[in-house]
């Protein structure tokens, strides 16, 4: 028998339904795999005995043929997601130790349809990164690397133990979250599929908030089908979540392998930056010839305020998260470290909890909101959102089904090559994603091929809102049409 | 526009985090290169056009005014460095 880890989550679904092998297996190879790959730090807890408990519960119910969409396959929750009972940090010492009584709503969907729970994954602290170097717990360890080359990379980030773990064949999928690009550019990183729904596609409910108009769940997947069938069970409308939307959740799965005949491909003239690289040129015209090929029409498109995107969000997402973590102050949850009064106590919590690139986003968002300056700085970005948002609808409206982009500017690079001196050469990473959150849209990350160093590429579709179908049937004709993109042989 | 040392202690302590006197001056650049990156933004016409409040315009959800999960004082408070009886303690307040 072949190693149970290297089925996709499809695979084992169909083969858990014959009963080939059972859950217990199955979560056992994987308990297996992840105790045995701690030298990439993907996970910050395993939960490994709730996961056997968990597969126990899945095997039973299988075996009365009660299994649901998503029975006995074991996943990784990326640790921004509460989870009852098991310790839930946002890869920050501000919220060690912090055991929520309650599960977010996206997690509790997973286990309604049968999933296993292999453990709480590495992050961005607050998902506040683009390379998991940000992290109390440190660095995730990408199982990519450069051909012949030993030197550690970086996963990308924030959701980096989620992309990580996915690549390794730790689990069949991941819970991730995105808010300028945190699912799509890890994914890319690591030759594995990732999607950011639309806004309101997903509940927001126990999940820790960094920048509430941004942020949105999804999932980490090494193929478009299985990421599908995740989207599909994360998915759906919570009353305890007013900005998710009311919508029917479709059977994306269904989209994979649609036909491209009569599809708009939209190629945005401003996404080709000045110092783009040959490598990634190639790759964007290399896709176009593909969803030519595949029977799509290509259409030359303009998003005028593209380059304005990432500006407005480094206003936006940090004035959101300054009020978002406003509330870890020593009292309710979470770290506290004495002061001589109690606004000293919450001076001396907050500048020992939080790291360097919060404590940075917190203090420029607290900037930009501060008296004087709101109208300048976050009510002008908010109308340049509002830009952005109408330059989508106007290629949308203009019959564009789906929008073909790079998904980064550049493959994963080493641990501490980036950012160390200015934090906008990290920031730049998000380039090509973060129109997207800005516009609240859908937006999947597919692999595409490989750097000539041999690390994986990626291509990016951004959809209509809640058409997140298109992206699956598209996303999966460039997979058909891609050189498949082998994942690492264990070395860790 | 950029800050100066005063302003980057007036927003720590807006922000209420701790800063160390040797900080501030990284600190300080940081913040200038993030201001200078959004700089931008300036030469954007944005005469007459709504600043985003909604992403996905819907009406606003409404629910009943009533107690939806009540009783769980002990939940609310476990996770407290800090509880007396359902309370949170804090440092004295008032003299």
């Amino acid at each position: 028998m072949t190693d149970l880890t290297d089925l996709t989550l499809a695979e084992a679904r169909d083969a858990l339904a014959r009963k080939d092998f059972s859950a217990v297996d199955l979560a056992k190879a994987h308990v297996g795999a992840v105790a045995a790959a701690r030298a990439l730090n993907c996970f910050i807890t395993e939960t490994p005995e709730q996961a056997l408990a968990q597969a126990a519960a899945s095997d039973a119910r299988l075996a009365k043929g009660e299994g649901g969409p998503l029975e006995g396959i074991p996943l990784g929750i990326k640790d921004l997601y509460c989870t009852k009972d098991v310790q839930t940090t946002a890869a920050s010492h501000i919220l060690e130790g912090f055991t929520p009584p309650y599960e977010s709503t996206v997690s509790a969907n997973l286990w309604r349809d049968g999933a296993v729970m292999l453990g709480k994954l590495n992050l961005d602290e607050f998902a506040m990164g683009s390379s998991n170097e940000t992290s109390y717990f440190g660095p995730v360890i990408s199982p990519w690397r450069r051909a012949g080359d030993p030197t550690p990379l970086v996963p990308g980030g924030s959701s980096g133990g989620s992309a990580a773990a996915v690549a390794a064949k730790l689990c069949f999928g991941a819970t991730a979250t995105d808010t300028g690009g945190s699912i799509r550019q890890p994914a890319a990183f690591t030759g594995t599929v990732g999607i950011k729904p639309t806004y309101g596609r997903c509940s927001r409910w126990g999940i820790v908030a960094f920048a509430s108009s941004l942020d949105q769940a999804g999932p980490i997947a090494r193929n478009v089908r299985d990421a599908a069938i995740l989207l599909r069970s994360m998915a759906g409308h919570d009353p305890k979540d007013t900005t998710s939307v009311d919508v029917p959740v479709p059977d994306y799965e269904a989209a994979v392998g649609g036909s491209l005949k009569g599809k708009k491909i939209g190629i945005p003239r401003e996404y080709r930056i000045d110092g783009i690289s040959a490598e990634i040129d190639g790759l964007w015209q290399q896709g176009i010839a593909w969803l030519k090929d595949a029977g799509a029409e290509i259409v030359e498109i303009t998003l005028p305020h593209t380059k304005y995107a990432l500006a407005a969000y480094y206003i936006v997402a940090p004035a959101e998260a300054s009020s978002n973590l406003a509330r870890y102050d020593g009292v309710r949850y979470g770290l506290r470290v004495p002061g001589k009064d109690i606004a000293d106590m919450y001076e001396q919590t907050r500048a020992a909890g939080f790291g360097k690139e919060v404590r940075r986003r917190i203090m420029i968002g607290t900037y930009v909101l501060s008296a004087g300056y709101y109208d300048a700085y976050y009510v002008r970005a908010q109308k340049i959102r509002t830009l952005i948002k109408r330059d989508f609808e106007t290629v949308f409206h203009d019959g564009i089904d789906a929008i073909l982009t790079p998904a980064t500017p550049s493959a994963a690079f080493g641990i501490g090559e980036k950012g160390s001196a200015d934090p906008i050469e990290m920031y730049l990473n998000d380039i090509f994603t973060v129109t997207v959150n800005m516009a609240g849209l859908p937006g999947i990350a597919v692999p595409a091929g490989l750097s000539s160093q041999g690390l994986p590429l990626g291509l990016q579709l951004i959809g209509r809102p809640f058409d997140e179908e298109t992206l699956f049937t598209v996303g999966a004709a460039i997979e058909a049409a891609a050189p498949k993109v082998e994942l690492p042989k264990r070395w860790w | 526009m950029s800050v100066d040392q005063a302003t980057v202690k007036r927003i720590a302590h807006l922000a209420r985090i701790a800063v160390r006197d040797e900080e501030i001056g990284v600190l300080q650049g940081e913040l200038n290169a993030i201001l200078a990156f959004v700089e931008t933004l300036g030469e954007v016409d944005v005469e007459g056009v709504e600043p985003m409040t909604s992403v996905m315009p819907m009406p606003m959800k409404k629910r009943k005014d009533i107690v939806t999960e009540g009783n769980i004082a002990d939940l609310i408070t476990q996770n407290a460095p800090g509880t007396e009886d359902h309370f949170f303690v804090v440092p004295k307040v008032i003299e």
